[in-house]
């Protein structure tokens, strides 16, 4: 099931050059080892289109057993988590996250959520959770597969962002503070790369996610996404911080309320948009 | 009654200024997020993320500075531009194509002492035969060229590159020379491969 890893390379490189391809139309003919390239992608697009053939499905399945496993102190599942909808509901409940929960008087996204549960529900540190992350070579992340097992359950139901509490209008209106702050050596914010409509670094397209509407439906509605250049699923977590890397800024904090302020953000300027979980990315 | 009128109105505009406070948070409130997402980070990464005096300004009007703001940027940024003391300004091309293509540095990732690229292919057209090139900023193919190499373009050129919002302020462009991205020799080779006959850029 697992993409052998020079299929994933090749697979990563012609998607590249077919991001390249579709803005930059101005180019001189294309080689013949384009056009190859070009079927190549459009024969792996098709076959990864598939449920069954996208690797982050595994994600979702590993998170469908850590969710109902007995874990912590307490010995029990995370099968009384709330996630907004009531213990154990998980319908609808990614479509309406972040949002402010009254247990804690916070606004969580999926993963301040999930730690939260792991806590209070079932007594697990969660040190070791959190030292896992992000998934890597041998290392399996709870927390996405977790996030791709509970997004997943609102895939095809669109984007509602939560704003109705004061507490989550605050987070939506610091994300968009945020998400227009430069700083760093390079003096960058999200709204450099983010907020035209049409621009792209180097040859991969740049969404403007500045304006509500289209641009912001498609890239919100389809994390998480399982990244066929890294071999991984990840979700808006690894996103952001990636983002923030890039943008010369120093590590973010995991599950921290600037992550869970900019996805507000974000999802606000995304609301509507129908949830296609885990999609497949380059 | 006019007095009733005019408390109401006075309560209209309290309530109307209560749901605007709302929608543009304080900048305390801000600072406690961003605190509580990179406070961890050593100071000396917190150092590159406290916006300087021009970067403030930026921020708050979301890079449309006040006519005044802009002129006081200009002066300022101006004065951070420090030119060749050989005055040449011109480098090696292939070296200032390395720099031009080079996109680490900077990075939490990058491991200490990584030398800093430009990266300028990220954004901008420059050999026109590289296809993989970024629109977030203007092609500068046939940069020099098009400049018949003019002195005076040269010059600007090393101040945009050496510190871009002392040419446009709150330019989204990085102050390369101003903010130690790129030192003077890296400068002056990217400068090279903008100016040099023989650069790619202007054949």
């Amino acid at each position: 099931m697992k993409l052998p890893t020079i299929g994933a390379a090749v697979l990563a490189a012609a998607m590249t050059l077919a991001a390249g391809h579709l803005t930059a139309q101005s180019q001189p003919q294309q080689s013949p080892a384009q056009d190859d390239s070009e079927k190549e992608i459009e024969r792996y697009r098709q076959m990864l289109s598939d449920p069954f053939s996208n690797p982050g499905f595994l994600a979702v399945d590993r998170g469908e057993a850590l969710w109902a496993e007995k874990r912590g102190a307490k010995n029990v599942s995370l099968e009384g988590c709330d996630l907004g909808e009531g213990p154990g509901r998980l319908e609808g409940a990614f479509a309406r996250l972040p949002r402010w929960f009254a247990d804690s008087d916070r606004v969580m996204d999926t993963e301040q959520r999930l730690l939260w549960c792991m806590d209070k529900v079932q007594g697990l540190d969660t040190k070791d959770v959190v030292a896992r992350r992000f998934a890597g070579p041998g290392r399996a992340s709870d927390m996405e597969d977790l996030t791709a097992f509970i997004a997943n359950k609102s895939s095809g139901m669109k984007i509602e962002p939560q704003l109705k509490h004061a507490k989550e209008l605050e987070m939506a209106a610091v994300g968009e503070e945020l998400f227009f702050r430069r700083g760093g050596v390079m003096d960058f914010s999200c709204a450099t790369c983010h907020a035209e409509e049409g621009k792209r670094i180097r040859l991969q397209g740049l969404p403007n996610l500045a304006t509500p509407g289209a641009a912001a439906q498609a890239t919100m509605a389809s994390w998480p996404t399982y990244r066929v250049s890294q071999s991984q699923l990840r979700t808006m977590q690894h996103r952001l911080w990636d983002c923030y890397r890039q943008q010369r800024w120093p590590v973010p904090e995991y599950a921290s309320d600037s992550l869970t302020a900019l996805t507000v953000f974000l999802q606000k300027q995304a609301a509507g948009g129908e949830i296609a979980v885990p999609s497949i990315k380059r | 009654m006019t007095r009733t009128a005019f408390v109401s109105a006075c309560a209209v505009l309290l309530i109307g200024g209560a749901a605007l406070a709302q929608e543009k948070p304080g900048q305390a409130t801000v600072e406690a997020y961003v605190k509580s997402t990179f406070g961890k980070a050593s100071p000396e990464w917190q150092a590159r993320i406290a916006p300087d005096e021009s970067l403030t300004v930026c921020n708050l009007t979301r890079n449309n500075a006040s006519s005044a703001e802009a002129e006081a940027m200009i002066k300022r940024e101006l004065a951070r531009v420090t030119y060749p003391a050989d005055g040449k300004l011109l480098g090696d091309w292939k070296k200032g194509y390395a720099v031009a293509n080079n996109g680490r540095g900077g990075q939490f990732s990058d491991p200490p002492g990584t030398a800093a690229g430009g990266n300028c292919f990220a954004c901008h057209q420059l050999d026109p035969k590289e296809v993989s090139y970024g629109t977030l900023g203007p092609s500068l193919a046939a940069y020099g060229r098009d400049r018949k190499y003019d002195a005076e373009a040269m010059k600007d050129a090393y101040t945009k590159i050496y510190n871009s919002m002392a040419v446009v302020p709150c330019s989204n462009m990085p102050r390369f020379g101003a903010n130690k991205v790129l030192d003077e020799q890296q400068i002056k080779d990217v400068m090279a491969y903008l100016f040099d006959p023989e650069s790619p850029v202007n054949k």
